[in-house]
């Protein structure tokens, strides 16, 4: 798979700011890939993603999406992208649908009308699908300013996706989804990722949402902390340990130094073991245990832990 | 061809805009019938006999031609409010140019602002002003694109300001004086050197005159009603609508992308 996206020290300082909000920051994203950028708020997630979208200029640095380069073909980015930004971006003034069909107009997907009904077909088919997905159906003719926080961030979906995007940014997408809807995005945008030719960049404080991506990045203060797969990430950074204990602590304590192998407390005892070992482990003892506790980190203990060290770090 | 696309749906959002907000759309219309009514009436009773040709005739086209460009420039600020709501997020990621855009909101606002034509004409049949039917197919398209003169001029104040609020304050200084220094109720002739000057770099002044130009044409008070041939005018407004088009479009863009 080809490079699709290519950012290399990348760095933007505001003008009113005094400090950079993306700093020296460099990846990779492969065609077809889900990729995940985590962090807390003000760590440059939408800074980044305003640079790769093209609506906002680096300080310095490169950015290549598609081959292009994101200052100077900036319009040949544009026509392969399509963003859900954090904030919506619609207007009340009109309905639903005239929404969608002011964004598709201006990405080519549709020629100008003002009648839904002269519009091509595959457009009001699109428009269905989408709106059936996103459970909005019987609201598309109805003007915005009948419609919730939740149904506009529905909208700004659809819009999103409406013109079928070679890459996909999406800025915190789910923010005031209820859980349902939140499910049937995600299924979607999974199965879309599946056909293998929609490239998804995601920015998200959902961590779970990160965990099915082909990779995660996390930065905090302009600056990338951590990356790898989500596996890698929990192997590579969070302490993979068991707790046990047995009826005969001391005995069991013996055991665990015969085996070589870290371990705290008196009993019960934390012993740091990967979980692909556990099994080795086990044979080896004869103790009889009375408790086993297998600590099995999730990507959001990997998300805390390292924002927690960047923090600490920082002092 | 997705270019003449965007510039007709970004226009066509104005358009419905103004049509699902009756308010707008009415004091659109009250507003210059008003002006005439009133103040043009009144000009031409006191002055019509000291300038020696039809007063009312000369503050009527006046008042035309300015709430044509002042409309649609103030119209046009409209585009700092998509930014603070975020709305031009879209247009700024789409694959269309951005002269696309700001052409786009150009022609929205100039058709918001023709929808005016109907109580000015209105006005006009109501006051007796002379107006036969060449004139009236003549003056209709020269008015519209008196609108497009207008939006770019719009375009060039708003591009300096990064806020609705900021622009409401200050669009007033820039617009006000030209309706005095263009003479859309008074002649600009024999005026002091520096009112001359002033007169001369005003936007507004050009489009008067050009209309004035035009309705006079071949009437013995043509000499008197007009200072420039309606080429010369024409020639300097396209001078000016293309510096204000490019120069502004430059610094908008320039000013939303290097925050």
């Amino acid at each position: 798979m080809k490079d699709i996206i290519v950012v290399d020290n990348l760095i933007k300082k505001y003008k009113t700011a005094e400090t950079n909000a993306v700093d020296g920051v460099s990846f990779k994203v492969e065609e077809g890939e889900f990729f995940s950028m985590l962090g807390p708020n003000g760590a440059g997630k939408t800074t980044t993603l305003s640079i790769l979208n093209t609506t906002l200029n680096p300080t310095s640095g490169k950015v290549r999406i598609s081959g292009f380069d994101a200052i100077n073909n900036a319009s040949k980015i544009r026509e392969k992208i399509g963003v859900i930004f954090q904030s919506p971006s619609l207007d009340v003034n009109m309905t639903a649908e005239e929404n969608i069909r002011f964004h598709s107009v201006l990405y080519g997907y549709i020629p100008f009308s003002y009648r839904y009904k002269s519009l091509p077909k595959k457009y009001q088919l699109r428009v269905e699908e989408l709106a059936s997905l996103m459970d909005l159906t019987s609201e598309l003719h109805k003007p915005l300013k009948e419609f919730s926080g939740g149904m506009k961030r529905k909208l700004e979906i659809i819009i999103g996706l409406i013109h079928n995007p070679k890459i996909l940014f999406l800025d915190e997408p789910t923010i005031g989804l209820d859980p349902l809807t939140r499910k049937n995005l995600w299924d979607y945008l999974l199965q879309v990722k599946k056909k293998g030719d929609t490239t998804i960049f995601l920015t998200t404080h959902y961590i779970e949402e990160a965990e099915n991506s082909d990779h995660v990045m996390i930065i905090n203060k302009g600056k990338v902390v951590s990356f790898g797969t989500p596996e890698e990430l929990k192997e590579d950074l969070i302490e993979e340990f068991i707790v046990i204990s047995s009826m005969n602590n001391e005995f069991l304590r013996q055991e665990l130094i015969s085996a070589k192998l870290k371990f705290e407390g008196d009993g019960p005892f934390k012993v740091y073991i990967k979980e692909k070992d556990l099994q080795t482990l086990f044979q080896k003892l004869k103790s009889k245990l009375s408790l086993i506790q297998v600590h099995n980190p999730t990507l959001e203990q990997v998300y805390l832990k390292i924002i927690g060290d960047a923090k600490h770090e920082n002092l | 061809m997705r270019t003449f696309n965007a510039i007709f749906i970004i226009a066509y959002r104005d358009v419905l805009k103004l049509f699902r907000d009756k308010r707008r759309l009415f004091s659109g219309l009250i507003f210059p019938i008003a002006s005439i009514a009133i103040l043009g009436s009144s000009l031409d009773a006191n002055l019509s006999q000291t300038v020696g040709f039809n007063f009312l005739v000369f503050v009527y086209l006046g008042v035309m031609v300015q709430n044509m460009f002042s409309s649609t420039a103030s119209g046009i600020a409209w585009l700092i409010e998509d930014r603070q709501n975020d709305f031009s997020q879209s247009f700024f990621v789409a694959p269309i140019s951005r002269y696309a855009i700001i052409f786009g909101k150009i022609l929205g606002e100039s058709i918001v602002s023709y929808t005016q034509i109907l109580g000015l004409l209105a006005i006009g049949y109501i006051l007796n002003i002379p107006l036969d039917l060449n004139k009236l197919l003549l003056l209709l398209p020269i008015l519209f694109l008196i609108c497009f003169f207008g939006g770019a001029f719009g375009v060039l104040i708003m591009a300096n300001f990064m806020d609705k609020r900021s622009i409401d304050q200050v669009f007033p200084f820039f617009i006000f004086p030209q309706f005095f220094l263009s003479g859309v109720f008074t002649p600009m002739k024999n005026l002091p050197d520096y009112l001359t000057v002033l007169s001369r770099i005003t936007p507004l002044f050009y489009a008067v005159d050009f209309v004035r130009g035009i309705y006079f044409y071949g009437k013995p008070e043509y000499s008197e009603v007009v200072i420039y041939s309606p080429l010369t005018n024409l020639i300097v407004m396209t001078v000016m609508f293309f510096a204000f088009i490019i120069i502004g479009t430059y610094i908008f863009v320039k000013s939303e992308k290097e925050r």
